[in-house]
């Protein structure tokens, strides 16, 4: 319940200094206007749930609508002292003396505030980057052919310095390896250089907009369960509030998502849609003739079910017309580049050039660990076109591990020709570090 | 001096040069292969003291030719030195349940190389 008899003075307040209609807000968050104007003038209480949803679309933090500025501080203190949980009880914060600090010290405690949401800013982005250092796989491979550089430098030069007498060719078998691995290294940093220097690029400074997206559908296992039910929250509010969604492009990309997976939702009801997968398998073909509905649903549906819907791990990939990912679910062991086109041999790009024909490949995907997929692609038009205007096209892959009687036909593909070790593949458009 | 045998998994040429040339010094006969398939029928003919064997390799991966060296009971008791790269926390977990009986982390010290091996094998010197 509200705190502060004041909160509706606050959200009216806050709405009008945005110039937001009052109408707009009250839709926004699900509630009539004559509901939200009684709200406004303090003659009705709201819950925490709809504090919450007001502030997401006011864009302020709750306890500030609830407590006001001066919340937000005790907030942000009792935050602080919540990071020190674990010190010894001589050195814990006094937590029952916070109104104190607060009136006899207002700097200190704005200053000490001030520096926590500082923090844990940080800590968020340090864990994105983290997460990012740790499933990209250019940087992956590429740190890899550094740390073989090194321990070749390592053990050749110690090799040269330590040993006493040598043959000569020994000798010069090793000078010969420390300049080879030395132009190795040396070509590798140059690419990680340039590689990281295009991560300060980036809209938010932590990740694209798609990414925030994916970030943002990862947490929730790619599945929206609030959009299974005959009626869905309205998109703006699935949105507000969300942390991934760090800026207006992702939050407007995310809307569209949504958007997409209602309608996918609705002429794929889950149940039905388990009962036809028991019966018919994982086949995207015959699940199409099922429910009449076209292969690009199908993908997209099978990619956003829940776990624990009897479907294997799937991964998918959307592209635009110009090859541009527009949606990324990875699959295990399938790894999608961050940046870049995939390899041009996917099935995915296949399609581009034969619109509305299927394509079924079993690949053979190169890496340290090579491993086998089945994959089923598909070019279709995004939306409904004209006779005016270009068609807009975009091209599906559905990835999903091979299965055991894949049969000896496969395609030799990989994930990106900058890190692919097929060096002699007709299809490169670019050397590997690998090389 | 006692015949000292290590068989040697690890793909790249260089690192394998090196590891080869430091071993011999130190008396060790050493055999080497870049990937697993061939050294597993190698392992069972030779029978060496001591496996040196790379986590990261092409094809089958360090940690399934240890799953399957362990599978034999002739091996269960051979003696592993896993090379990996650090920051594989959770590959050296893995290594270690497959049965792996040391680590050593790239780039090594050459004579860290040499001591551990040593120890596996049990020399006092």
């Amino acid at each position: 319940m509200a705190r502060s008899p004041l909160t509706g003075t606050r959200i009216r307040e806050r709405r009008l200094a945005q110039g937001m209609r009052q109408a707009d807000l009250a839709r926004s968050v699900g509630v009539s206007p004559a509901y939200l104007n009684l709200i406004e003038h303090n003659r009705r209480r709201i819950g925490d749930d709809l504090i919450a949803q007001i502030a997401a679309v006011l864009a302020i933090e709750p306890v500030a609508l609830s407590e006001g500025a001066e919340g937000a501080l005790f907030e942000g203190l009792r935050e602080a002292a919540a990071g020190h949980a674990g010190v010894a009880a001589a050195l814990a914060p006094e937590v029952e003396r916070i109104e104190e600090l607060v009136s006899r010290f207002p700097g200190w405690a704005a200053l000490l505030a001030a520096q926590q949401a500082r923090v844990a800013a940080l800590e968020r982005t340090v864990e994105g980057y983290s997460e990012r250092m740790a499933q990209d796989p250019f940087l992956a491979a590429t740190l890899h052919e550094v740390l073989s550089a090194i321990t070749s430098l390592r053990s050749t030069a110690a090799i040269l310095v330590e040993t006493g007498e040598m043959d000569p060719e020994w000798r010069s078998r090793f000078h010969r390896t420390i300049h080879e691995e030395s132009l190795r290294l040396s070509d590798t940093a140059e690419a990680l250089v340039a590689y990281l220097d295009t991560l300060e690029e980036a809209e938010s400074g932590l990740s694209s907009p798609l990414e925030q997206v994916e970030g943002w559908l990862a947490r929730c296992d790619f599945h929206l369960a609030a959009l299974e039910g005959a009626r869905a929250p309205s998109p703006e509010v699935m949105v507000s509030g969300v942390p991934e969604l760090a800026s207006g492009a992702a939050r407007t990309l995310a809307l569209a998502h949504i958007a997409r997976a209602r309608a996918d939702a609705l002429a794929l009801p889950l149940e039905p849609l388990r009962h036809a997968l028991e019966e018919d398998g994982l086949d995207p073909a015959r699940l199409a003739a099922r429910f009449g509905a076209p292969l690009a649903r199908v993908f997209r549906r099978l990619a956003a079910l829940p776990p624990g819907s009897g479907v294997p791990a799937v991964g998918l990939v959307v592209c635009d017309g110009s090859g541009s990912f527009t949606y990324r679910r990875p699959m295990p062991g399938f790894a999608l580049p961050r940046f870049g086109a995939g390899c041009p041999l996917w099935p995915l790009y296949e399609a581009l050039s034969r619109p509305m024909q299927p394509i079924r490949a079993v690949l053979d995907l190169a890496g340290r660990v090579p491993q086998r997929f089945l994959t089923y692609a598909i070019c279709q038009p995004s939306q409904p076109g004209g006779f005016d205007a270009p068609q807009v096209m975009e091209a599906l892959m559905l990835i999903l591990p091979a299965p055991h009687d894949a049969g000896p036909q496969s395609r030799a593909v990989g994930v990106s020709c900058r890190i692919c070790p097929r060096i002699a593949c007709p299809a490169r458009r670019e050397p590997s570090i690998l090389a | 001096m006692a015949h000292k045998h290590v068989l040697l998994i690890e793909d790249e040429p260089n690192i394998a040069e090196a590891i080869r040339f430091i071993l011999s010094r130190d008396g060790w006969e050493v055999t080497h292969f870049a990937e697993g398939q061939g050294a597993m029928a190698a392992l069972r003919a030779a029978r060496p003291d001591v496996l040196v064997l790379d986590l990261m390799l092409p094809g089958r991966s360090g940690l399934e030719i240890l799953a399957e060296l362990r599978a034999e009971p002739a091996f269960a008791q051979l003696p592993v030195l896993m090379l990996t790269a650090r920051g594989q926390g959770r590959d050296r977990e893995a290594a270690e349940r497959a049965g792996a009986t040391a680590f050593l982390a790239k780039p090594f010290a050459n004579s860290d190389l040499v001591a551990c091996l040593r120890g596996l094998r049990g020399d006092k010197g």
